[in-house]
């Protein structure tokens, strides 16, 4: 009854092509928006927003990044930890190299160096498809790991290998690395970055670039008929998400834990964010989201509820309970819906049309 | 969406209800922190330790009734050893309690990088034993850093002059091969700089040898050391899983175990015994005794085994990492006392503790007063030294427990300390730090 867009009338192509066409769906992105920009940091305790949502919104990041290119083009790929590595400790060299630099351009070049360290490891997308490709990219993710790790110069010569942001603002005052700056800047610096890329990606996808990824996703030969290059869809699909990895990787060393080591982006954390997209919804903006939200948030209300609840257990329990809940939740959701939490919310919409009167 | 949304709630008011909790907190009630991994690759080392630390509070409150009539209230988080999970732990447990948290101890060099900057903001000390960042030793540039009784980086130095003193005399390390398996992340990394700088002072030959987390493939590398270097002696800076298999590969390509030496994380019972009997000769540093035959154990078994409170077995306490455990918390409890000498029988807040910690001055006198004489060896920190620098020992395995081999070696502090200082202020700089002074 709520949720009806009878009497909304498009009276020109742009009001049509609207990302949200739907009035409804509008008011509901200002309300988040709105939550996300006012109240989240005006109510959130400090470890709320340090510890709850700035890896969420590091991970959605990440997870977009993947999402655009395994949901959207097709490419299956391990390699997310690795790239993640290269836009941290290129956001790193940059910073240190160039103090005066602002930090939004050291994460936005670590991001177009990401770019290219994908494209390069795209190029095996041109001979090989599906599970084939996902070994290819498993090699760009050990050996960029390897490099980071093997080579002191993309730590400055530390004698640990561990690369810590140097303190950084954006502009005056607004701290937004090292220890001066507050979760609250934090947090709105990586919502504001989060939520330009994000508006960005949707973008992308809904433009000729994305049309074309998604004709090769589903099925390359016919897209290459019709005149789409799979050479510059697939490689640039490969640049596009290795820049928002980058970013991600970047946000995470510099904003997140504000001292990373290479190891901290190994094998599993590419296989968490490709569970991410799956359990979100594989192509699809918003699945990157609650993939995210899922996989980070879960586990942090698991391993935090039997102490809220009254429970007084040992942690070992606690973290064995975690680890089996969260198992089970995830076949519980693939089982109920196998194209992810986005296509629930989809089918939740379509209901919600129809209410009360379903036919 | 819906189930996201509820989640979300259910989050908010976890958090909303933990926020009450806090404020119900009784008087003359000390909180302290405890940061443990008895899940994930690394809990059967992390474990034990978890159980030392947690028994001597337990003592302490049953005994005494915690310290100078404050009770100790102790939480435990499960990191699993991951970096993000224990920022997660430290920013859950850091304001509980009614003065806060009185000391973060991570138990991970990957923690400690991570919760440096965040603990000296909120003015909580890290009191990282034997692991985490040797620079930060230097108290002018890590206020809030403690590396007591000794580092990486001494310990390296220790282990090249007791190699020298089995060879007869430090000249005879001239032309002698030393390799380093060391586990490949930050941890592990630690002492080469200093093995690099004395291969060059004394002349010995110094090779790497790599190994990826969590250690459980080194056929290649044990191959390499066995078969092609042959070096006269092999240093181990491994963890968990990793030291027992490369004790089992060591024994695989029959190199002499006295000639193998460990890190003090790289010699407990965990790794030894899944060895068997290859593991018999095996050595490794410590620094502090083996064993469950000093008085401040039989007060553990007093007060809270035979209470039947106990965090293990009994069988396990004395264990190489459930004493290192007991020590952990021996020096944070005595920081305690010793800022309660100076602001009063109350709970400590995290700047009172660190006071307490530069303060510490454990005299042979006192050790025995805790029943830890023969223990460990006395130690004083300083504003400036936060390492105090003990002397370390050799430990062997016997096949059934570790013995101590050798009388307690000095570190060399002459070559370890202008190191430190020159890598903390290399970081004061890239910080923007301006260090304190020191009288």
């Amino acid at each position: 009854m709520l949720y009806r867009e009878a009497g909304q009338f498009k009276t020109s192509y742009a009001k049509d092509q609207a990302i949200f066409p739907i009035l409804q769906d509008r008011v509901m992105l200002a309300l988040v928006l709105v939550v996300a920009f006012v109240a989240v940091p005006m109510l959130a305790s400090e470890y709320w927003l340090s510890t709850i949502m700035l890896p969420f919104l590091v991970f959605s990041l990440a997870a977009m990044g993947l999402n655009l290119l395994t949901g959207y083009a097709g490419q299956l790929s391990l390699g997310t930890g690795g790239f993640m590595a290269t836009g941290a400790f290129a956001a790193y060299k940059l910073a240190v190299a160039f103090p005066e630099m602002n930090i939004i351009i050291v994460f936005l070049l670590s991001g177009v160096i990401t770019a290219m360290v994908g494209i390069l490891f795209g190029i095996p997308s041109l001979r090989i498809k599906g599970f084939y490709l996902a070994v290819a990219t498993l090699a760009s993710q050990f050996f960029l790991v390897w490099m980071f790790n093997k080579f002191p110069w993309f730590t400055n010569y530390s004698s640990s290998g561990v690369i810590s942001a140097p303190p950084r603002a954006v502009f005056g005052n607004f701290f937004v690395t090292g220890s001066s700056a507050s979760p609250v800047d934090k947090y709105l610096f990586t919502l504001v970055i989060v939520c330009v890329l994000a508006l960005a990606a949707k973008n992308i996808v809904r433009s000729h670039i994305g049309r074309g990824w998604m004709a090769i996703r589903d099925m390359d030969i016919a897209a290459e008929i019709i005149g789409i290059k799979p050479l510059q869809a697939k490689l640039g699909a490969f640049a596009v998400s290795s820049f928002y990895c980058g970013i991600s990787g970047a946000l995470w060393a510099f904003i997140y834990t504000s001292s990373v080591e290479a190891l901290a982006f190994d094998i599993t954390r590419s296989f968490q964010i490709l569970f991410m997209i799956i359990i979100g919804g594989l192509g699809s903006i918003l699945g990157s989201f609650m993939g995210a939200a899922f996989i980070v948030l879960l586990p942090i209300f698991l391993s935090n509820a039997p102490t809220l609840i009254g429970f007084s257990m040992s942690v070992e329990l606690i973290s064995h309970l975690e680890a089996m809940i969260f198992g089970s939740l995830i076949i519980f959701f693939l089982i109920v819906e196998p194209h992810g939490l986005a296509r629930l919310w989809q089918i939740g919409k379509e209901k919600l049309r129809l209410w009360p009167f379903p036919y | 969406m819906t189930l996201t949304k509820l989640t979300l709630a259910a989050v908010g008011l976890a958090i909303g209800v933990s926020g009450f909790a806090v404020t119900e907190a009784k008087a003359a009630e000390q909180f302290i922190p405890s940061m443990v991994y008895r899940t994930g690759p690394y809990a059967p080392n992390g474990t034990p330790f978890a159980d030392g630390a947690m028994d001597y509070y337990k003592m302490l409150n049953a005994r005494d009734g915690g310290i100078n009539g404050v009770k100790l209230v102790v939480e435990e988080c499960d990191t699993g050893y991951n970096t993000d999970r224990g920022v997660e732990c430290y920013e859950r447990l850091k304001g509980k309690g009614e003065t806060g948290a009185a000391a973060f101890s991570p138990l991970s060099t990957g923690i400690t990088y991570a919760i440096i900057e965040r603990a000296t903001k909120d003015k909580i000390p890290v009191f990282s034993m034997g692991y985490g960042r040797t620079d930060a030793s230097d108290g002018r540039v890590f206020p809030y850093v403690f590396t007591a009784p000794s580092t990486y980086w001494s310990q390296a130095s220790a282990l090249v002059r007791y190699v020298g003193g089995e060879e007869g005399g430090m000249d005879k390390l001239k032309g002698k091969k030393i390799a380093l398996v060391y586990h490949d992340s930050a941890y592990g990394k630690e002492p080469i700089a200093t093995l690099e700088t004395l291969a060059k002072k004394y002349g010995f030959k110094f090779s790497k040898f790599p190994v990826t987390h969590p250690g459980l493939e080194q056929k290649a590398t044990w191959l390499t050391i066995g078969r092609k270097l042959h070096p006269d002696w092999v240093f181990m800076w491994g963890w968990g899983v990793m030291n027992q298999t490369a004790i089992k590969e060591a024994a695989a390509v029959g190199f002499p175990m006295d000639k193998f030496i460990g890190a003090w994380w790289s010699g407990a019972e965990p790794d030894t015994r899944p060895a068997g009997k290859a593991a018999i000769g095996y050595k490794s540093a410590a620094f502090h005794s083996p064993g469950p035959n000093f008085i401040v154990h039989q007060d553990i078994f007093k007060y809270v085994y035979g209470k039947g409170n106990g965090t293990t077995t009994e069988d396990k306490v004395g264990e190489v990492l459930y004493n290192r455990g007991l020590i952990n918390s021996v020096f944070v409890s005595e920081a305690l006392r010793t800022a309660m000498a100076k602001y009063g029988n109350k709970p400590m807040t995290g700047e009172q503790v660190r006071w307490g910690f530069e303060n510490l001055n454990l005299t042979s006198a006192k050790l025995s007063k805790l029943g830890l004489s023969r223990f460990m060896k006395p130690i004083k920190l300083s504003c400036k030294n936060h390492e105090g620098g003990t002397p370390l020992r050799i430990q062997q395995w016997t096949g059934q427990q570790w013995e101590f081999v050798s009388d307690w070696i000095q570190p060399m502090n002459d070559v370890v300390r202008p190191m430190i200082e020159a890598s903390a202020a290399k970081y004061a700089a890239e910080k923007g730090i301006t260090p304190r002074t020191c009288n």
